[in-house]
């Protein structure tokens, strides 16, 4: 039994004007690392409130642990950890109040799974008398973790835990879900950021309320078609525009200290013809060198395809 | 020999010396001296806590600094605020649109506010609804707007005045990596025209498409080169390495 199902789930806003999870299905294995990837609108959000039993779906059906989201709401939201996106414990209760709180409301204590949030938690209990809503972003976030934790839930669902973080603190975040991992501990995790994919066991791209490609970083990656190549000189600006309007280009698109680019006929002269084309245009400095697509590219190609 | 272009180049639009704001005991921004030029591309990054936005708001003119001495488009942050205001282009995160207004009349609102004549408002209110391919959205609600519209609305209304540099604040969160791009490609249109860009990210691959990059630890800028000089300094791969080896040396625990 996988740990979380969805059959052709469906949900729609402003009377079926906006569909905001389009027929989705796809489950997740115990003990998987799972991300949702896909920028604002795409759905994340509406499938981790319909999983956690916070929102009814029109249609289609999900499960966790076996439980119906609809007929087994009680059962589900005793057993599932959930951080929504948005900031949501008690501002004027202290970080170790919020923390009892909640393993009361789940009918446990903080000593009973102190194992489970302890590598989490040190960083905060020297603050544990400080309220909450007088915590910085990085502690609260923390916080809301073991909350969402203290009852040893058996799916935790995270909502764009790291949006707005910065990249230090993304890595420390990610290095304690691996550990959770570790403890058995099934996990959603959603997020806008497509370097993040790669730490998942297995992601969806989602885009618009539709799943693009669902299957393992590497999976994916191999699933790119075609060849990419990495293009760089003296002047980047203007090295866009030109590579742009270079008529074998299929794609262009800029990507840090390169731009990637794939062409349209791609055979063994397409590399030496582009850098004379460059050179002609009076590029110096000019690389051009075939890589390996990264996630993003991947998001960026099958997207493309779909419009 | 300096060509016109090059001399243009070398007008400094921020200058800054020492500039430091305290709260009490608190230094949010600690000396921080640096300058960007004119048709400059400035990354100003630092992790949450930093001290970016207090620095901002002290270059916009909306925060008074405790000591230093800075100018922003030829204008003293102490005295000369109302100036920056007018002679500047801001772009945060929380577009600040009207959703309850149309394109048109949002265009026409900020165009009106600083300070464009009504000619001039309806030559720029018809330049940018070509240019952002909105012409047949003009008289939609904004909020009916899918985000990277938005985004790019929220963009052009910021410089519809054409100040000579616009702030942005983390202006990409959220949105996917087409419509990312599609941003970039804005952004670098309006360096090329000379308009300076400053602009806060938390993505470490646009840092690699400013000219000059800034690193903020603990209130302190840390490092300012090009990100060529950086990646060659910390003998990293890539910006986000740079990134990580400094301010994973932060004793600052962050709001963002």
């Amino acid at each position: 039994m996988p740990a979380v199902s969805l059959n052709h789930l469906t949900k729609t806003y402003n009377k079926g004007a906006v569909a905001a999870v389009n027929d989705i299905s796809f489950s997740v294995e115990k003990g998987e690392l799972f991300g949702l990837i896909g920028p604002d609108g795409a759905g994340k959000t509406s499938i981790f409130r319909m999983l956690t039993t916070l929102l009814l779906p029109d249609s289609g059906s999900a499960s966790v642990d076996g439980y119906d989201v609809v007929k087994d709401y009680k059962t589900i939201r005793g057993r599932v950890g959930y951080m929504p996106g948005k900031f949501s414990l008690y501002q004027d209760l202290t970080v170790e109040e919020n923390l009892n709180f909640f393993a009361t409301v789940f009918g446990t204590t903080i000593e009973e799974n102190y194992d489970l949030i302890k590598d989490i938690y040190v960083q905060i209990e020297p603050f544990k008398s400080r309220r909450a809503g007088k915590l910085s972003g990085g502690m609260k976030q923390k916080l809301a973790l073991s909350c969402a934790l203290i009852h040893k839930p058996s799916v935790l669902f995270l909502d764009e835990p790291t949006t707005g973080v910065d990249s230090v603190s993304r890595k420390e975040f990610w290095e304690m879900l691996k550990r959770l991992r570790q403890q058995g501990i099934t996990i959603l995790v959603s997020t806008p950021y497509m370097d993040e994919a790669v730490l998942c066991d297995r992601i969806a791209l989602l885009q618009s309320g539709k799943i693009l490609s669902i299957n393992t970083p590497e999976g994916i990656v191999n699933s790119y078609n075609g060849k990419l190549f990495a293009v760089k000189s003296g002047t980047m600006y203007r090295l866009l525009n030109d590579l742009r309007s270079y008529k074998n280009t299929l794609s262009c698109f800029t990507f840090g200290e390169y731009h990637h680019l794939s062409f349209k006929d791609e055979n063994k002269n397409s590399e030496m013809e582009l850098l004379k084309y460059l050179e002609e245009k009076g590029h110096k400095q000019v690389e051009i060198k075939p890589i390996v697509p990264t996630i993003e590219d991947c998001f960026i190609k099958i997207a493309d395809n779909r419009n | 020999m300096i060509t016109g272009q090059q001399q243009k180049m070398k007008e400094s639009v921020i200058k800054t010396e020492k500039l430091t704001k305290r709260f009490g005991d608190f230094i949010a921004a600690n000396e921080l001296t640096f300058e960007v030029k004119a048709g400059e591309i400035f990354g100003f990054l630092g992790a949450n806590g930093a001290g970016k936005t207090t620095a901002m708001r002290m270059l916009c003119g909306l925060s008074i600094p405790s000591s230093g001495k800075a100018t922003v488009a030829g204008f003293d942050v102490f005295k000369q605020t109302d100036e920056i205001k007018k002679n500047i282009g801001y772009m945060s995160q929380k577009f600040s649109l009207y959703e309850d207004l149309t394109v048109a009349e949002n265009i026409r609102f900020y165009a009106g506010i600083y300070g464009l004549t009504n000619k001039q408002i309806k030559e720029k209110s018809e330049e940018l609804l070509v240019n952002l391919g909105l012409e047949q959205s003009a008289k939609k609600l904004v909020r009916e707007l899918p985000l990277g519209w938005k985004q790019k609305l929220s963009f052009s209304v910021a410089i519809v005045h054409q100040p000579k540099i616009v702030f942005m604040d983390e202006p990409t969160s959220g949105v996917d990596p087409v419509t990312r791009r599609q941003f970039w490609d804005l952004i670098y249109a309006a360096a090329d025209k000379g308009m300076t860009v400053f602009i806060t990210t938390h993505y470490m691959d646009e840092s690699e498409y400013c000219g000059r990059v800034s690193i903020m630890v603990d209130g302190l800028i840390k490092a300012l080169d090009t990100p060529a000089n950086l990646k060659k300094e910390f003998a990293a791969n890539s910006m986000d390495d740079v990134f990580y080896s400094l301010a994973r040396e932060a004793k600052r625990s962050a709001d963002g």
